[in-house]
């Protein structure tokens, strides 16, 4: 493989503008955000220079590797600060520093009367360098720094505004669920080391040829848990809608187009293990096919607008995992959906932030309405993406989805039924959900209150919209247009043959259209044809309230998981305090005769002690003198 | 050059300038007691420069008779698990005298007792590791307990004479159980070629295999007392919530270490096939305090006891490491001893200020401190991601090899195991949020961030634990060796992995 030296600094710009703007403290208020966006933006011209490099090079030659020190060696187990940059960690590459710069201009606006300004781009910084360091990391190990390097840069900006104790509580929340996954990741990489002796990729992947099918499944489904917990797949999904605590450009960000997609990157960097896995394989696709589903019926009950979209992200991800857990023709698929969804979800995002922006900060949808007028940019950029999610022809979510949607039909029989339905429902559902946060929102009368006075954001907010509408656009198209997205993926993934067409892509679009009109009709019907309450009516059946309480996810992990671990916790201290230490006591008095001679002995005469101490001395050379004799 | 003795005398010698001192210039005093751990600080670093790393022989090995009459020697040497040790027991002096600036006053006695006491025990915290007499050791291993039964009793908080009293006597009750051990090897020696204390001539000793499981169990019951094991802990949540923040850090820091350090040392090196003989049971007392250890530190109102109690699962997970016997883990578990003193001193010293400032040690006493004192609050919540060993920063290079090497020989208690790291995300981030988040309590809106003062103490602290998490190497080329011998020693070789290309 080439090497090369420049990798590092893909990762230490940014992570540069962290540290500067962290220790510099309140000296760096000014300046702070502009410099954490160049670094940004520097580090995303770095990313197409090697891009530019790399479609110079013959595909075998398109990888490329820095060795930065060795970090970690006991043994066998040596592990080095090693970088990888393929055709799938570029991707990401452009994607996150290329979202990323453009909610930093975002940002810049969006924050300018936060006292904590500085602070936030400090963190957005970081999460850029831990995100860049997940997708270059060349090993498993290298990459748990940046996965829950992640988790902390999520962590820190949920709880940007944590004096509010239900934000703080949303950030711990996140924190913990994924640790829960990032167990996964640690027994993955245990489980690797254990059997085949190396945790890097080509290693592993070179092993895996000689592995028990046993093991791989074993470190597939570990890798699995991994992936649902940092991309809010079922069960650790229930931290994503909470996550929306943080300032919405951290939303469409971290929560919408890029962390949440590491555990996609997760499965198809681990495409090695994943094909000689086919249990874990097969559970993957049903954690997708679940979420996906899980989601989208959130989404239907959320008058939350950030939650409504988090919900939709939620389902979106399971969308992807599905794909990713369909094989070696569902992995480049999966990434394309990715892509496309990093341009529409983030896309929307800022239109949503755009919206409480002109709005006082309001998120409620019941009190929106006929913003259109007043907000026409926004309007324009937030429908380009509603198109795209629909997956509209020509827009970016038609390509991607669809050919998810074939794919599962294709995977055949009973399996390729059921689960090329789900995608159909699923996109359907999505139809209903998304034209109802654009009709509750943009279209319908205004149900303002009557301090609300819509603008328009101004050109730094506007700006980063209208080039992710763009990209809601355009991408689709230009990612598989002559299969260009496959093919640049091709040499990664090990295809075995040829894929059977079952169904045509012509059908399959036609029914995936006709189900997205059926969805739009039934919104429009609902919600545009229809009076809107500005408070949720709560004569609704049972099925609209537990999908307003997320499907009792909370509910659940709170009786399941959460109230008995407290118990025994309280258990536990008491038991604790009264039966060890009780014992040890216990134990302390009997041995001292009485309770009356421990007292004396507690009564605080410490030279009595050092006596002690010094008996113990004596006793000692006692002893060895009368053994010795 | 004798360098250990030399590291043992420069702290008695401070002392000795700081009793001469005048009882009412206490800032001469603490200055005094400052630059001597810096001087013992620039020496133990110029001897280490002259550590041969790849060398598993015992090294600045000082050999003098001291009672002939019984075989005793002072006998001094160390090998790359004592080196490290000692180097962090010299780096966590001077922060604890430039953290803990007015921890003395209001104690007992004077200020000048106060670093009297502190710099003899920095002498024995020296000579603890460096011995290689088992006598010697002995004296040492016992008479620690008396400067910190002192500063606990003398110069604590609360209920400080009676956490002083259970350290005291639960720490006795251990050294007496070692003491009756070392008395029948030495009487052992006697029959076989000549009495002696000496570490190297007591290992070849041979004796039937109920004899050395006793004998082994006197060591490791006063060992697993020092590192607290599950169920011999509840000494430390009572010394850890009366003691100063700094006695705190000196004791769970450092002398808890001689526990972890004493395991291997002479438990491995003196009980082989006893140490076989009880792997299985002390695994399982090791993975329990692991998760017990996090329960119950998730449990805890009071933010010194909360600390006491995230160490006794850290504590479990070196225990494990030791005994896992594998290089990753032996390795991980020496290197873990070393972080973990400088990221529990990060929490004790941080969550001193806090407490000393606000005058509680309750969390819930605290609140949306992250607003009034943002760079107090940084430095707990970094200490804090250290404890919970964050990827990026050292503990969790260390807690990754000894799970990692634990797996690959015996993989249920490392799996086990592995669920302290997300008890250990609730006991960190539980006390985060209640003190660092929300709104600002009352009582809490006119705290004081931290001053130059206390900003210089913790900063090495913080680099260490960042520079360790990137770059551990140093610290590993020196450990992998003493490790790989003891593994070798004790013949064991890693588990190989398992490739068959037949299965498939």
């Amino acid at each position: 493989m080439m090497t090369s030296n420049s990798l590092v600094y893909l990762i230490a710009l940014p992570l540069a503008g962290s540290v500067i703007l962290l220790l510099s403290g309140r000296r760096s208020d000014k300046w702070g955000h502009l410099l954490a966006t160049a670094l940004s933006a520097s580090s995303f011209f770095v990313g197409l220079y090697q891009l530019s490099l790399m479609l110079d090079r013959s595909n075998e030659q398109r990888p490329i590797s820095q060795k930065l020190f060795e970090w970690i060696s006991v043994g066998t187990f040596k592990i080095d600060a090693g970088l990888l940059l393929d055709q799938l960690s570029i991707c990401f590459v452009l994607l996150i520093t290329g979202v990323g710069t453009l909610i930093h201009i975002y940002s810049i606006s969006y924050m300018a009367h936060d006292p904590d300004r500085r602070r936030f781009f400090a963190f957005l910084n970081l999460f850029i360098a831990s995100m860049l360091l997940l997708v270059l990391g060349d090993s498993y190990l290298n990459l748990y720094v940046g996965w829950e390097g992640v988790g902390l840069a999520s962590y820190l900006l949920i709880g940007f505004w944590n004096q509010k104790p239900a934000y703080a509580t949303a950030s711990k929340k996140a924190f913990v669920m994924n640790r829960i996954g990032d167990m996964g990741l640690s027994f993955a990489i245990m489980i690797a080391f254990a059997t085949m002796g190396t945790v890097s990729f080509t290693g592993v992947k070179a092993a895996a040829e000689h592995t028990s099918t046993a093991a791989l499944t074993g470190i597939g489904i570990m890798l699995l848990v991994a992936a649902t917990g940092k991309s809010a797949q079922f069960p650790l999904q229930a931290w994503l809608g909470d996550a929306m605590a943080g300032p919405t450009p951290v939303s469409a960000l971290i929560h919408a187009a890029t962390m949440v997609t590491a555990g996609v990157y997760l499965i198809t960097r681990s495409n090695f293990i994943f094909d000689a896995a086919p249990t874990a394989q097969l559970l993957v696709v049903i954690v997708g096919a679940i979420t996906l589903m899980f989601g989208a019926l959130i989404g239907t009950a959320k008058d939350d607008i950030k939650k409504a979209l988090a919900a939709s992200t939620m389902s979106q991800i399971g969308y992807m995992i599905l794909g990713a857990g369909l094989g070696p023709v569902g992995y480049a698929f999966a990434i394309m959906h990715l892509l496309t969804h990093g341009f529409f979800k983030a896309g929307m995002f800022l239109g949503a932030g755009s919206v409480m922006h002109g709005m006082n900060d309001e998120v409620n949808m019941r009190k929106y309405g006929a913003l259109r007028k007043f907000m026409p940019i926004t309007f324009v950029t937030f429908g380009l993406g509603y198109l795209a999610i629909l997956g509209v022809p020509p827009f970016a979510g038609f390509y991607s989805k669809d050919m998810i949607i074939e794919t599962a039909f294709n995977a055949g029989g009973i399996k390729g039924i059921i689960l090329g339905s789900v995608t159909l429902l699923g996109a359907g559902i999505t139809a209903f959900y998304m034209t109802r946060v654009m009709v509750l929102t943009f279209a319908g009368t205004s149900r303002w209150d009557e301090e609300a006075h819509p603008h328009e954001s101004p050109w730094l907010m506007w700006l980063p919209m209208a080039i992710l509408a763009l990209g809601s656009v355009t991408s689709g198209y230009l990612l598989s247009n002559g299969d260009a997205l496959v093919n640049w993926l091709s040499p990664l993934f090990e295809d075995h043959g040829e894929h059977e067409e079952l169904l045509s892509p012509m059908l399959v679009s036609a029914m995936a259209l006709t189900m997205v009109a059926i969805g739009v009709a039934f919104a429009l019907i609902k919600y545009l044809l229809n009076e809107v309450d500005t408070e949720a009516p709560s004569k609704v059946s049972i099925f609209t309230k537990i999908a307003r309480q997320d499907l009792m996810q909370d509910r659940f992990n709170e009786a399941v998981f959460m109230r008995p671990s407290q118990a025994l916790t309280e258990v536990l201290v008491k038991t604790d305090e009264a039966v060890i230490d009780g014992a040890v006591r216990g134990v302390g008095r009997a041995a001292l005769g009485s309770g009356a001679s421990l007292r004396r002995i507690q009564s605080g005469f410490v030279r009595s002690y050092a006596m002690l101490i010094l008996i113990g001395a004596v006793a000692l050379v006692a002893a060895i003198w009368v053994v010795t004799q | 050059m004798m360098w250990l003795t030399l590291l043992m005398v420069l702290p008695l010698v401070g002392s000795v300038v700081v009793a001469g001192l005048p009882k009412a210039n206490e800032k001469l005093t603490k200055q005094v007691a400052l630059a001597t751990t810096l001087v013992v600080l620039g020496t133990t670093i110029a001897m280490a420069v002259g550590f041969e790393r790849d060398n598993v022989e015992l090294q600045f090995v000082e050999k003098y008779a001291w009672i002939p009459s019984f075989g005793i020697n002072y006998a001094l040497g160390i090998d790359g698990l004592a080196l490290v040790l000692i180097l962090m027991s010299t780096i966590l002096a001077p922060v604890v005298v430039l953290a803990g600036w007015n921890e003395s006053h209001g104690g007992r006695w004077s200020v000048k007792t106060f670093y009297i006491l502190i710099l003899v025990l920095e002498t024995m915290m020296i000579g603890v590791f460096a011995a290689t007499d088992l006598f010697l050791f002995y004296v040492i291993f016992e008479a620690m307990l008396i400067p910190v039964y002192f500063l606990i009793g003398g110069y604590g908080t609360g209920e400080r004479s009676a956490a002083a009293v259970k350290f005291l006597i639960y720490s006795l009750f251990g050294g007496l159980l070692m003491l009756a051990s070392i008395i029948a090897l030495y009487v052992m020696s006697g029959a076989q070629g000549g009495h002696t204390f000496d570490l190297a001539a007591l290992s070849n000793l041979e004796m039937s295999s109920t004899t050395q499981n006793f004998l082994f169990l006197g060591f490791f019951i006063a060992f697993a007392i020092k590192a607290p094991l599950w169920p011999l802990h509840t000494w430390l949540p009572d010394a850890a919530q009366s003691a100063t923040p700094g006695t705190s850090v000196l004791l769970l820091g450092v002398l808890d270490k001689v526990g972890t350090f004493g395991m291997i040392r002479y438990c491995l090196s003196l009980f082989p096939e006893a140490s076989k003989t009880f792997t299985p049971a002390i695994l399982v007392l090791a993975v329990i305090s692991i998760i017990y250890g996090a329960i119950l530190a998730i449990g805890q109102r009071d933010l010194m006891r909360l600390i006491a109690f995230t160490s006794i699962s850290h504590f479990g997970f070196i225990t494990m490491g030791i005994f896992a016997m594998t290089s990753q883990s032996q390795s991980g578990a020496t290197l873990y001893m070393f972080n973990h003193g400088f990221s529990t001193a990060a929490l004790f010293l941080v969550g001193g200020w806090m407490i000393s400032r606000r005058g509680s040690s309750t969390i819930a006493d605290f609140g949306g401190l992250q607003r009034v004192t943002p760079v107090m609050a940084w430095m707990f919540f970094l200490a804090g991601m250290s404890s919970l060993a964050l990827p990026g920063l050292s503990s969790f290079v260390s807690e990754f090899l000894v799970l990692v090497g634990t797996f690959t020989r015996y993989p249920v208690h490392a799996i086990i195991a592995t669920f302290g790291i997300v008890l250990a995300a609730l006991y960190i981030l539980i006390p985060v949020q209640k003190a660092l988040h929300g709104p600002t309590t009352p009582g809490n809106e006119n705290l004081n961030d931290l001053n130059l003062r206390e900003k210089i103490a913790i900063a090495p602290v913080i680099a260490i634990i960042v520079v360790l998490g990137f770059y551990p190497s140093p610290l590993l080329n020196v450990i992998n060796p003493a490790a790989s011998h003891v593994i070798a020693q004790f013949g064991f070789s890693d588990p190989v992995p398992n490739l068959d290309s037949g299965d498939k």
